[in-house]
């Protein structure tokens, strides 16, 4: 048995093989080869691989019965053998002595140049398609496995470290749980597996290696220890909690479609994070009484280019209509610091947490922002769609915002396309200057919202994805908390509502303090709803005290 | 050699929809089959080219078959456009 202590993030129990994750390399060199008909027999297999895969995928779609997918496949398929396409490919490979990957490449890009040359919108989109087959015969050349996992069955996935782009495009389906060597329990795949509400650990150092990949696992993701064939004394231990683990969740259930009130009778809405249109799932599951924070970022994150506002309409408005007139605050893009995006072309900083993020893009890009802002009011008419706007730090910023959105709003109208006109705007409360002139933006917006995790950050000079500043990184610290506090009181001195969207919100040790700040909303990952429930409706709201805040 | 003139009502043209079953259609015979728009001629099955000669609702076309089974090549492709395009 090998024992591996890391940090526990996401709770719970799991068992199964461990996999670890192979980055793939994407980087296509420009190789000289010697031997040109092997290169050719290369590229003949990776293409018979395509084919055979996309056949898969239309007959997939054929018994699932959506006709115009497969037609899609089917095209793509032609595409991998298009006559002048493989000419193409073949005529790189000879003129220039080189290897199938870097031929197969160029041929993509000048086939997708020639589309995206046309004068049609329409046909310009199709490059798209010729960029996804040559990204399709590529992966098969160098042996990447989309979904990053190649496996039958769910793994435990282990990594050095995961980016949120990387964590997007994983096959979620065959995860049990995480593990990291570095991160922390606010990295981006702590956040997903909260969200996921399955375990994990991160900080497990260089003990975890790829040499164990396959090998049986538990992991204890309240622990953060990680058994590698564990011993039968472990098992034991390990099962026993499991089983625990099992009636808990049971237990809770009894919780659902019960009310979120405290015994004295003060009411707290219980919402959820969610970062893409898949996770609403786990909202209904949990009993989640609306969508507090739908991060935007999972659209920008995923695709190689802007999306286009039919590509966000279509992911808000299912949001919204599953959601059935339940709230659901969706924050504009959030990406600079942590979360970079290459297309967006952002200058590197020395600082970026400091630097251009979140709505300071939103205000220099006017067009992205516009793209969005009508993708979000077009939603608006298929739910209660709130609009939260990240990363404020002055009033001048929200009128800005508040002028796009008024600007967005008579577009719309002048083209008759229905939007509600009454659609909530908030911001995020996440600076120390947003917090100090809470007055004064509280009379612009409809709601706030109190990202903690920044917050912290922020108000401690901590950088959140530092590995080595833990004991620093103090969401309980008492400057924090008096900052929620001084956010709650302006808040309710204008008559608007304010909630919690950071990890903090479902820490239950802090739910007390919480009640006797006065705020109004918890929006948490879904698997920690029915826990919080639980503790909400054994709370006196009354007998709360501000001890936490230290005055 | 057998041929017909073609005007597109399909209000997007020759898409790739349409294109990916056209090539298909014009596999399935021995025959050369062309399509030529102005001064520009490809073979059907040359999917991606054919989808770059950006053909329009509106636009004339003209098909030509030419090989042994030209006389069902064309009678298949005029079909085809009739019914998709």
């Amino acid at each position: 048995m090998i024992t591996i202590q890391g940090k526990g993030v996401s709770k719970g129990i799991a068992k199964g093989k461990l996999y670890f994750y192979r980055r793939p390399d994407t980087e296509i060199v420009k190789q000289t080869v010697s031997d040109l008909d092997a290169e050719k027999a290369r590229l003949a297999e990776a293409q018979a691989a395509s084919i055979a895969q996309l056949e898969a995928l239309a007959e997939k779609c054929r018994a699932e019965a959506s006709e115009d997918t497969v037609v899609l496949f089917e095209t793509h398929a032609m595409f991998v053998e298009d006559e002048d396409f493989v000419e193409c490919i073949t005529s790189v490979m000879e003129d220039e002595n080189c290897n199938a990957e870097y031929a197969v490449r160029e041929a993509g890009e000048q086939f997708a140049a020639m589309l995206a040359a046309m004068d049609d919108p329409y046909m310009q989109a199709r490059a798209a398609d010729i960029r996804d087959v040559a990204g399709r015969i590529l992966n098969n050349l160098m042996g990447i496995v989309p979904g990053g996992i190649d496996s039958e069955e769910p793994v435990i996935l282990a990594a050095d470290d995961l980016a949120p782009s990387e964590t997007l495009q994983l096959d979620k389906s065959k995860i049990l749980a995480f593990a990291t060597q570095g991160g922390s329990g606010n990295s981006h795949t702590a956040i997903l597996a909260r969200t996921m509400g399955i375990p994990a650990l991160c900080g497990a150092g260089a003990t975890l290696e790829e040499a164990h990949s396959g090998r049986l696992c538990y992991i204890d993701g309240e622990t953060g220890v990680l058994y590698i064939e564990p011993d039968a004394l472990t098992l034991a231990a390990m099962n026993e909690k499991y089983e625990q683990q099992q009636e808990m969740k049971k237990l809770l259930e009894t919780m659902i479609g019960q009310e979120d009130i405290t015994l004295d009778g003060r009411k707290m809405m219980l919402y959820c994070n969610i970062g893409s249109p898949e996770d609403v799932a786990a909202v209904h599951l949990n009993d989640g009484q609306g969508i507090g924070l739908f991060r935007s970022e999972f659209l920008y994150l995923s695709a190689s280019d802007y999306p286009t506002e039919d590509e966000q309409f279509e992911a808000y408005r299912t949001v919204a209509q599953a959601m059935k007139g339940k709230r659901v605050v969706i924050r504009t893009l959030d990406i600079g610091a942590d979360k970079q995006v290459d297309y967006f072309e952002m200058q590197k900083e020395e600082n970026p947490a400091m630097g251009l993020r979140a709505i300071r893009i939103c205000l220099n890009r006017p067009e992205v922002f516009r793209t969005q802002l009508r993708a979000l009011y077009r939603a608006s008419a298929y739910g209660k769609v709130a609009i939260m706007f990240p990363m404020i730090t002055s009033v001048w910023e929200v009128r800005e915002c508040k002028r796009a959105c008024q600007k967005v709003m008579a577009e719309l109208k002048a083209e008759g396309i229905p939007f509600n006109a009454e659609t909530e705007i908030g911001i995020m409360i996440e600076t120390p200057s947003a917090v100090l002139i809470a007055d004064a933006l509280a009379k612009e917006v409809d709601f706030f919202s109190v990202g903690t995790n920044d917050l912290t950050q922020y108000t401690l000079a901590c950088d959140r994805q530092a590995n080595d500043l833990g004991k620093f990184f103090d969401p309980h610290h008492p400057a924090v908390l008096r900052a929620l506090k001084m956010a709650t009181d302006a808040a309710h001195a204008a008559g608007i509502w304010i909630g919690i969207c950071g990890e903090l919100g479902a820490d239950l040790e802090m739910l007390p303090t919480f009640l006797a700040i006065g705020i109004d909303e918890l929006s948490v990952s879904p698997a920690a709803v029915l826990p919080l429930r639980a503790a909400i409706r054994q709370s006196i709201a009354k007998t709360c005290t501000l001890e936490k805040l230290g005055c | 050699m057998k041929q017909f003139d073609y005007t597109i009502t399909d209000a997007l043209g020759i898409h790739a929809r349409p294109a990916g079953l056209l090539a298909k259609e014009a596999k399935q015979f021995q025959s050369v089959c062309t399509i030529t728009k102005g001064d520009v001629t490809k073979k059907l099955t040359q999917l991606m080219m054919l989808m770059s000669m950006g053909i329009k609702c509106g636009d004339v076309v003209t098909i030509k078959a030419e090989g042994a089974d030209e006389d069902a090549a064309i009678a298949a492709l005029e079909a085809f456009f009739k019914a998709n395009l």
